[in-house]
C-alpha cells in the first residue's frame, strides 16, 4: 500500500495530558507527524486535533482506531486531502530595502498575502493558503531578506455533513 | 444530600468503601503517608497487604484481580514508590487487568520544581495506563476515583492511575460519592451489529472445518458457559490462547489445545487447514500467529473483540465483530446450527497422538532418575483432577511453557500467568494475591529459579500476612528459555545464562515456610503430596535436568504449518 497524504481529526475533551496521549501513539509507530494543531471546537469544551501525515491508509486506519480507544478521545476521523477544505497561516517579516519597495508590492498583491506592519526597519505580511500556495511565495522572497518565518499548521473542516454534535449525540 | 466535611485522605478511604474494595497491596512513604493515616482506622473493614516492593504490590493485585475477578487496589508513594509501579503496570495494561493504583505526589505548589521524591508519574505512567489523572484538589477525589474504577473494570479493562498531591490528601472536602457509569468519550459496551454477526452465523453453518480460537477476552467476560453451550452446539473444536487456559475445559471431547509457540502440535498446525477461524476475545499475538504472512490465509476469518482497535491489527477479519464475546456468543448461539464435525476433530486427534508419542509421553513418563519439568506438572495436573482445587500462577521462562502444555486447566481463573509482557518475577506476587483472592483455592507458584530471584522479597510478605502459597521452583540453574534459545538459535553460546544460586531452602527456611528439596525422580511424588498437604505456605524445590528443551516450537518468522517436534 502506497504512502499518501492523510489528515487525521481528533476531538477530545479538555484535559490535561490527552495531547501527550495521542502523541505516543504515533511515536510508538515511527511515524512522523508533518503537522498538528489545536484548537476548541464549536462545542464547548470539546477540542479539536488536525494532524496532518503521510502514511498507508492501513497505518491510518490502526492509529485512528488507537486514538478513538483512548478514555477521553470523543471520536477520531480521517481524511485525505480531497474530503475537507483546509489552509495554512504563514508570517513573513521581510527587511525594508527602499530600492525594492514596488517589486516586493509586486509579489504581495500577486500571492494575495497582506500587509500587517510596516516599518522603516522591517515588513511583516501574512498569507493564508495551501502549503504549495505559501512555499511559492517564500521561492519569491528568495532574493528579500527574510529576517523571520513561521507558518502554522493545518486547519481543516470535513466536507461530508454530518456534524460533531450529531457524532457526540449518538455517544450519549 | 448527606455530606460531611473530611480530609482529602479519608475521602480516599471512603471512595475504597463504597466501592466494596477489601484488600489494598500498598508500602507507605512520605507522600502518601496522610493516607495511609486514614487508613489506620479503617483496618477492621479494609485489609492492607504490606509488600516488600513496589513492583510486588502491583503483580499481587494483579493475582487478585485475575484470580478473583475484582479490581486489584494498590498504594504507593511518589518519586521511587511510584516508577517501582512501571513494571507492573505495563503488565496490566497488555494483559487486560483492571488495577486503580493511587499514588502519593509532592504538594501542588512544588510540582514540577524537582521537588524531593517528585516524579512525573502521570507523564511516565501514560503509555502503560488505560488512564491516569492528578488530582490537586480534596473535592475532586471522589469523583476521580469514581472514574477511576468505572474505566479500570470496564469494557477491555486496565490498570488506572490516580496521583494525588500530598496538600490534597490534607485538605478538607465535603464527602459524597455517586459511582461512575458513563463518560461521554468512552463508549465501553459496544452494541453488536445484529447483521455481522449474521454473516459470521452464516460462515459457521457452511463451514466444512470451522475452528474457534479463544482467549482471555471469554474469562473477562465470563462468556465460559455460554462458549461451552456454543461449542457443543457447533461441534467446534476449541483451542485456547495461554491466557484464556481455563476459559474452556480442558478435558472436554471439543478440547483440542492450547496455541502458540510452544504450543500442541495439531491447533497450531491446523490453523493452516481450517475453513471457518473464529477468534473471541484474542487478539492474534505474534506468539499465536508466527509469520501472520503465512497464517490462516485459506480460512474466512470471525474476529469478536470488545476493542475495536484489535480488530483488523494483525489478522484481517471476513467479519469482524465489536462487541464483547459474552454478548456476541450469546446471539450467535440462536443463529447458529447444531452440527457435528466428526471428521474434523479426528484430524486433531490423530495429530495429537503424533505429538503424544514423540514429545508428551517421554517428557512425563521419563526413562531417567533425574527429575525433569513436565513430570513434575504432569504429576500436579494429575493431583488437581481429583482435587479440583489448585490455581495454578507461572513465572516466565521454560517452566511457563511447560506448565502451560502440561497442566489439564479444567477452570476459569485458574491459570494466572504473565502472557503479553513475559515479566519474570511476576508469579511470586501474583500468587499472594490470587491467595487472598480465593482462599477457598489452593494456590502454587511455578517460578525458574532465575525469575523467583527477581521478586524473592515477597517471601516477607507471605511471612508478615501468615498467608498461604505452595511454591515450587524448578531449577535448572540456567536463565533456561534464554538458554535454549542460544544452544538452538546462537550455536551454543551460553552467553551469561548459567546462573548461581543460593541454598533456596535455607532462605525459605529464614522466612519460616516449610521448605524442602527434591532431585530424584522417585522421591517427588512424596514431596508434593507433603507440599500440597502442609498447612499455610510451603515451598519445594525441584533441582531439574539442566538442559531441557521446550518443544513443539513455532520459530521466529516461521508458519504456525511449520511446528517442530523437536
Ligand atoms: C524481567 C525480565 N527480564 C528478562 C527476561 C528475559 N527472559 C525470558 S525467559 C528468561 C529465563 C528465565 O529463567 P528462569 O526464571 O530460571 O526460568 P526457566 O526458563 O529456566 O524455566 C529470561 C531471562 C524477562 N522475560 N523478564
Amino acid at each position: 500500500m502506497e504512502k499518501q497524504r492523510y489528515n487525521i481529526s481528533v476531538f477530545t475533551e479538555n484535559t490535561i495530558g490527552i495531547l501527550n496521549r495521542l502523541t505516543i501513539i504515533f511515536t510508538r509507530r515511527h511515524i512522523n507527524i508533518d503537522s498538528i494543531t489545536a484548537s476548541e471546537t464549536e462545542l464547548k469544551d470539546v477540542y479539536r486535533y488536525t494532524i496532518v501525515l503521510r502514511e498507508t491508509e492501513l497505518q491510518v486506519r490502526k492509529v485512528v482506531a488507537q486514538l478513538e480507544k483512548q478514555v477521553d478521545v470523543l471520536k477520531a476521523f480521517y481524511h485525505c486531502d480531497t474530503d475537507i477544505v483546509y489552509q495554512e497561516l504563514a508570517l513573513m517579516k521581510v527587511r525594508m530595502d527602499e530600492n525594492r519597495m514596488t517589486e516586493l508590492e509586486q509579489i504581495i498583491r500577486r500571492h494575495n498575502a497582506r500587509l500587517l506592519s510596516v516599518s522603516p526597519a522591517y515588513a511583516v505580511f501574512e498569507l493564508t493558503g495551501h502549503e504549495e500556495a505559501i512555499n511559492h511565495i517564500v521561492a519569491d522572497l528568495d532574493t528579500f531578506d527574510l529576517l523571520e518565518f513561521a507558518r502554522s499548521g493545518r486547519v481543516a473542516v470535513t466536507k461530508p455533513m454530518k456534524t460533531l454534535e450529531a457524532f457526540i449525540n449518538e455517544l450519549v | 444530600m448527606e455530606t460531611q466535611r473530611i480530609t482529602g485522605a479519608e475521602a480516599v478511604m471512603k471512595c475504597l468503601q463504597s466501592e466494596n474494595i477489601s484488600t489494598i497491596f500498598g508500602y507507605p512513604g512520605g507522600a502518601i503517608m496522610p493516607i495511609y493515616d486514614a487508613l489506620y482506622d479503617y483496618q477492621e473493614t479494609i485489609r492492607h497487604i504490606l509488600v516488600r516492593h513496589e513492583q510486588g504490590a502491583v503483580h499481587a493485585a494483579q493475582g487478585f484481580a485475575r484470580a478473583g475477578g475484582h479490581t486489584g487496589v494498590v498504594f504507593a508513594t511518589s518519586g521511587p514508590g511510584a516508577t517501582n509501579l512501571i513494571t507492573g503496570l505495563a503488565d496490566a495494561l497488555i494483559d487486560s487487568t483492571p488495577l486503580v493504583c493511587i499514588t502519593g505526589q509532592v504538594a501542588s505548589h512544588l510540582l514540577g520544581t524537582d521537588a524531593f521524591q517528585e516524579t512525573d508519574v502521570i507523564g511516565i505512567s501514560m503509555p502503560v495506563t488505560k488512564w491516569n489523572i492528578q488530582v490537586t484538589r480534596a473535592e475532586d477525589i471522589a469523583s476521580a476515583l469514581a472514574k477511576a474504577f468505572y474505566i479500570a473494570a470496564s469494557g477491555r479493562p486496565g490498570p488506572v492511575l490516580v496521583d494525588i498531591t500530598k496538600d490534597a490528601q490534607f485538605g478538607l472536602t465535603d464527602f459524597h460519592y455517586e459511582p461512575c457509569t458513563e463518560i461521554r468519550s468512552y463508549r465501553p459496551v459496544p452494541v453488536p451489529d445484529v447483521e455481522l454477526l449474521a454473516e459470521a452465523a452464516a460462515l459457521i453453518n457452511n463451514a466444512q472445518k470451522p475452528y474457534l480460537l479463544v482467549g482471555q477476552g471469554i474469562l473477562l467476560s465470563q462468556a465460559e458457559e455460554r462458549l461451552l453451550q456454543f461449542a457443543e452446539k457447533t461441534g467446534i473444536p476449541v483451542a485456547s490462547t495461554l491466557l484464556g487456559l481455563g476459559a474452556f475445559p480442558a478435558d472436554h471431547s471439543l478440547y483440542v489445545g492450547y496455541l502458540g509457540m510452544h504450543g500442541n502440535y495439531a491447533p497450531n498446525l491446523l490453523t493452516n487447514e481450517c475453513d471457518v477461524l473464529i477468534a473471541v476475545g484474542m487478539r492474534f499475538d505474534d506468539r499465536v500467529t508466527g509469520d501472520v504472512s503465512r497464517y490462516a490465509k485459506q480460512a474466512k476469518v470471525i474476529h469478536i473483540d470488545i476493542d475495536a482497535s484489535e480488530l483488523n491489527k494483525i489478522i484481517p477479519a471476513t467479519v469482524a465483530v465489536h462487541a464483547d464475546a459474552n454478548r456476541a456468543l450469546e446471539l450467535l448461539f440462536d443463529l447458529v446450527n447444531e452440527n457435528q464435525h466428526g471428521q474434523w476433530l479426528q484430524q486433531f486427534r490423530d495429530l495429537e497422538a503424533v505429538e503424544r508419542a514423540e514429545v508428551i509421553e517421554p517428557a512425563v513418563f521419563p526413562d531417567r532418575e533425574k527429575l525433569n519439568m513436565a513430570r513434575v506438572v504432569n504429576e500436579l495436573s494429575t493431583w488437581n483432577k481429583q482435587h479440583q482445587d489448585l490455581i495454578v500462577v507461572t513465572d516466565v521462562g521454560q517452566h511457563q511453557m511447560i506448565t502451560s502444555r502440561y497442566f489439564s486447566y479444567l477452570n476459569a481463573r485458574t491459570n494466572i500467568t504473565s502472557g503479553g509482557l513475559g515479566t519474570m518475577g511476576f508469579a511470586l506476587p501474583a500468587a499472594i494475591g490470587a491467595s487472598l483472592a480465593r482462599p477457598d483455592k489452593t494456590v502454587v507458584a511455578i517460578i525458574g529459579d532465575g525469575g523467583f530471584q527477581m521478586t524473592i522479597q515477597e517471601l516477607g510478605t507471605i511471612l508478615q500476612h501468615g498467608l498461604s502459597v505452595k511454591i515450587i521452583i524448578l531449577n535448572n540453574h540456567f536463565l533456561g528459555m534464554v538458554r535454549q534459545w542460544q544452544q538452538l538459535f546462537f550455536d551454543r553460546r551460553y552467553s551469561f545464562t548459567e546462573i548461581v544460586n543460593p541454598d533456596f531452602v535455607t532462605i525459605v527456611s529464614g522466612y519460616r515456610i516449610p521448605a524442602q528439596q527434591v532431585d530424584a525422580g522417585h522421591a517427588f511424588s512424596q514431596a508434593l503430596e507433603t507440599l500440597l498437604r502442609t498447612e499455610g505456605s510451603a515451598f519445594l524445590e525441584c533441582v531439574v535436568e539442566r538442559e531441557e528443551n521446550v518443544f513443539p516450537m513455532i520459530e521466529t518468522g516461521a508458519s504456525v504449518a511449520e511446528i517442530r517436534l523437536n
